[in-house]
């Protein structure tokens, strides 16, 4: 249950705004692995304890891996084999015989059943996901150092006091599923330079309704595991490829709708209201000056599709504003515009908010009976910005674009918003 | 297990069920009481499984919450619930004549709008399919009660062809009710149900096994281990209704962008909507299913996207077309594509968006392109298109009828139609109807100007030879 950064935030053609792996992905991947050495040598050294049931679990985990799961945001997320993982960890009884693997084992099964699953992946010239696989390695771990010293006590090993042992699986497993948010917020707010706290919550938002079923999954097969041995896999498998499947359909059509919402947005630039690219341009700027400005996931998306779409009012106009750019048009044909798209959006009927953000981008910032929302001001600021520079990489008209938005601070533009951008501007420059 | 939901469009209320409903209601309830007289008469005192009232009473709560709770599809009209997985449960647990009971008890469960008619049938429907999974299952030598240690794994057999007995006849009983009662929406009756048939007989089949879990560990933690179940299955309920969600907001999202585009053209006012209803039609009618219907319905939707590119002058220009402005109009198909293409889904699209007007002999636009050269999208694309173009008002002329317009189809059939899809066309606009813009639409040229239409092909756009 984690994700790529290289699929996140979508890489933009010509823009080197990401690399494919950054410092912090490696620097975790290196980490994790030298665990998985550790274990590895250990377990091969005291032998391997009850071969059978590791086989299974790790055959289990291995088909987890190849059917893998993007969620929203670029992430990734291997839900069976989660499971099958934090199975292995908590496991008491099979088959009425107590499971005895040490942790160290538990983490060299996973990591072997992982490795195995990543290398169809491989063949089929998909990224092995590395990042990904280290972070939901650490949730196991995680589970499996506080849960194994336990598994020996007698008082949560009786079927009768099955109570406790729930409880504790559960703690165990919230303790893990922390771990893996953690990593990932931690990744992602490097990566993306998103605020910890904000990248946090994401992350726990995200991968909470798998990361319950998960759960519950992996200790419903650590307690049926008891009753029915190793069958208690093989009945697993079904629902959850059933969750599964409803996940992959929804963040399906979620991606779909996004890149609807991108190709229709370009209808204003084949009708030549506007420059070519500039939908694109301030959609992709507004969501990093928004990152910036600490905006969540789902804000974020809302600001991404009230950008691409900021212009849609201008179909509405008998004729195209010369030169396309609304930044210098009238403030009255600008609020025009802005109405205008907003009904369009409206229309919609589900896309409320980001009707609201479309009509008050032509909303001077101050001044008003009301302060715009901050996306509207953010899309403000970035189109203005780019109906100035344009697809221009020369920094001086960056600069001189900059200037001119700081002038307008006093009522146009918000100035933390323009500070942003700023800044956003600067690191584009320093990338190149 | 899917059901019916209270979802009545046009405020129709359900007592105008056709005959043949009624007679099919009354005949799944009848089935559904002589299931319950047989339990009765085999086991008179309640003296069997059935009679273990605490775990029979657990059961129908957990139903009840599964119930209550259910998804509505894309399709507004059925609904979705993982409670299939609990009166399995009680097929194991407490045998036929429990799981009778348990799945019966839907009469009860908590949801709004639905008519006493649905409840009784949804509730006969659930109570039979229970009971004939029951039957499979004790027929295939499953045993009746909490398993222990010695049941597994003789007990997947069994359990594994009830669960499948079940899933079908919940989902036969259901279909049959929609082929007999269509709902009062575009297309064809289930068409939708149908589309998500898979994966929701998928759904069920899956959540089916969690009915054994949910036996398996009633010896070891009871009613809390049936909790810890239920939390997967909310969790895929609710991925399925963000899913449609998200489905829904997608369509409505893409139907205001193009009313967005519409505005340009005085003519086009909800025509995308109409032509994409109608290229639905055809496309149902030649046998595509599933997919391939949901692309011709997007296509249909955005085969003028381009007409954007196309300066307004143009387009509004009053009587006839000089050379340059004739091209500009042709260029739209090509400027669609320039749009649409970067969406990703839309592959057999793409080329219907681009070769609508193309006609059957070859002298239509942008290529020239004849006979089976046209990809078939575009052929589809291409009745509807002038369909709708012929039965709307216009400036030079009022909308024809129906008749009139499928004549003139008819006459055209072969040089500018493919006269297979005109023929299906026609048969689909007899069976499914065709809702013509109203008269009085407000996308109309002010009076006394003569705007023609590029899609009319009674009137074909007129070149100024000075």
């Amino acid at each position: 249950m984690s994700r790529t950064t290289a699929a996140r935030g979508e890489p933009a053609p010509g823009e080197s705004w990401q690399r494919a792996m950054d410092s912090g992905e490696l620097l975790l991947v290196a980490a994790v692995g030298m665990l998985v050495v550790a274990a590895v040598a250990q377990t091969a050294a005291a032998g391997l304890v009850q071969p059978r049931i590791a086989l299974a679990f790790g055959a289990l985990i291995s088909l987890g891996e190849v059917l893998r799961l993007s969620l929203e945001g670029g992430r990734e997320s291997a839900p069976i084999g989660s499971a099958g993982a934090f199975a292995y960890a908590v496991v008491l009884t099979v088959g009425g015989k107590p499971a005895l693997q040490p942790a160290l084992q538990v983490i060299a099964v996973v990591a072997a059943g992982m490795v195995l699953g990543a290398l169809p992946h491989l063949a089929a010239g998909r990224p092995a996901g590395l990042a990904g696989m280290a972070s939901r390695l650490i949730g196991v771990a995680v589970a499996a150092a506080l849960f194994r010293p336990l598994s020996t006590i007698v008082a949560i090993t009786r079927p009768s006091d099955w109570g406790l042992a729930l409880a504790v699986m559960a703690v165990v497993l919230v303790a893990g599923w922390l771990a893996e948010c953690l990593i990932g917020a931690l990744i992602s707010a490097d990566a993306l330079r998103a605020r910890f706290g904000v990248a946090l919550r994401d992350e726990m938002r995200v991968q909470l309704p798998l990361g319950a079923a998960v759960a519950a999954t992996a200790i419903l097969i650590a307690f049926a595991a008891d009753l029915m041995g190793l069958v208690a896999l093989g009945v697993f498998i079904a629902p959850l490829l059933v969750t599964q499947m409803a996940f992959r359909r929804y963040a399906g059509i979620r991606a779909t709708y996004l890149e609807t919402v991108r190709a229709l947005a370009r209808v204003t630039e084949v009708g030549g209201y506007v420059e070519d690219g500039h939908a694109r341009r301030v959609g992709r700027l507004a969501v990093v000056v928004g990152r910036e400005l600490g905006m969540s996931e789902p804000e974020l998306l809302e600001l991404e599709y009230a950008a691409l779409m900021h212009d849609i009012g201008q179909l509405s106009l008998r004729d195209p504003i010369p030169g396309g750019a609304t930044v210098l048009a009238s403030r009255e044909q600008q609020r025009r515009i802005a109405e205008l798209g907003a009904g369009v959006i409206d229309q919609a009927g589900v896309l409320d908010k980001v009707a609201e953000i479309v009509r008050y981008q032509s909303r001077p910032w101050r001044g008003q009976e009301r302060e715009p929302p901050v996306g509207s001001r953010i899309i403000r600021a970035a189109n203005a910005f780019d109906d100035l520079v344009g697809a221009s990489a020369d920094p001086s008209r960056t600069m001189a674009a900059l200037e001119w938005l700081r002038l307008d601070t006093s009522t146009e533009y918000d100035p933390q918003v323009v500070e942003a951008l700023a800044k956003v501007a600067g690191r584009r420059h320093r990338r190149r | 297990m899917v059901t019916g939901t209270g979802h009545r469009p046009r405020g129709e209320r359900t007592s105008k069920l056709p005959p043949g409903a009624w007679l099919y209601v009354a005949a799944v309830v009848a089935a559904a009481l002589a299931a319950v007289a047989q339990a009765l008469g085999a086991d008179p005192d309640l003296d069997g499984p059935v009679g273990r009232s605490w775990t029979v009473a657990v059961l129908v709560l957990l139903f009840l919450i599964c119930d209550s709770a259910p998804t509505t599809l894309t399709y507004r009209q059925s609904a979705w619930s993982p409670s299939s997985s609990v009166t399995l449960a009680a097929v194991v647990l407490v045998g036929p004549a429990g799981a009778l009971v348990v799945g019966a008890t839907s009469l009860f469960s908590v949801r709004r709008g639905l008519g006493r008619t649905q409840r009784v049938f949804i509730a006969s429907m659930y109570g039979l399919s229970a009971w004939a999974a029951g039957q499979v299952y004790l027929a295939l030598g499953g045993t009746v009660g909490p398993p222990g240690h010695s049941s597994f794994p003789g007990i997947i057999g069994p359990f594994a062809v009830a669960a499948v007995v079940h899933v079908l006849i919940n989902h036969g009983l259901l279909w049959g009710m929609m082929m007999l009662a269509p709902p009062a929406e575009p297309g064809q009756p289930g068409e939708a149900l149908r589309r998500h048939l898979p994966m929701l007989v998928l759904s069920d089949l899956g959540y089916a096994t969690l009915g054994l879990l949910i036996a398996a560990l009633w010896s070891v933690g009871g009613a809390f281990a049936a909790i810890l179940v239920l939390v997967p299955l909310f969790v895929a309920r609710w991925a399925i209704g963000q899913f449609a969600a998200q489905e829904r907001a997608y369509a409505s999202t893409m139907a205001a962008l193009c009313q967005a585009v519409e505005t340009k053209d005085w003519y086009t006012r909800g025509h995308s909507e109409r032509v994409s209803r109608g290229s639905a039609m055809i496309a149902r009618e030649v046998g595509m299913r599933g997919r391939r219907v949901d692309a011709i319905r997007y296509a249909g939707m955005l085969h003028d996207v381009g007409k954007l590119g196309v300066p307004t002058t143009v387009l509004q220009k009053n009587g006839a077309l000089t050379e340059e402005e004739l091209a500009a109009i042709q260029l739209h198909p090509m400027r669609g594509l320039a749009i649409v293409s970067e969406i990703g889904f839309l592959d057999e699209a793409l080329a219907g968006i681009m070769h609508h007007h193309e006609r059957m002999d070859g002298s239509g636009y942008p290529m020239g392109l004849a006979g089976d050269e046209i990809p078939e999208f575009a052929r589809v694309i291409a009745v509807a298109d002038a369909f709708d173009a012929m039965t709307s008002n216009r400036s030079y002329r009022g909308a024809r009828s129906i008749e009139e317009a499928v004549a003139d189809l008819r006459k055209w059939s072969g040089t500018q139609f493919d006269p297979a899809l005109v023929d299906a066309f026609v048969a689909a606009l007899r069976r499914e109807g065709w809702e013509q813009p109203r008269a009085a639409a407000a996308g109309q040229p002010p009076d006394g100007m003569a705007v023609p239409d590029h899609d009319d092909p009674a009137a074909p756009l007129r070149v100024d030879s000075k």
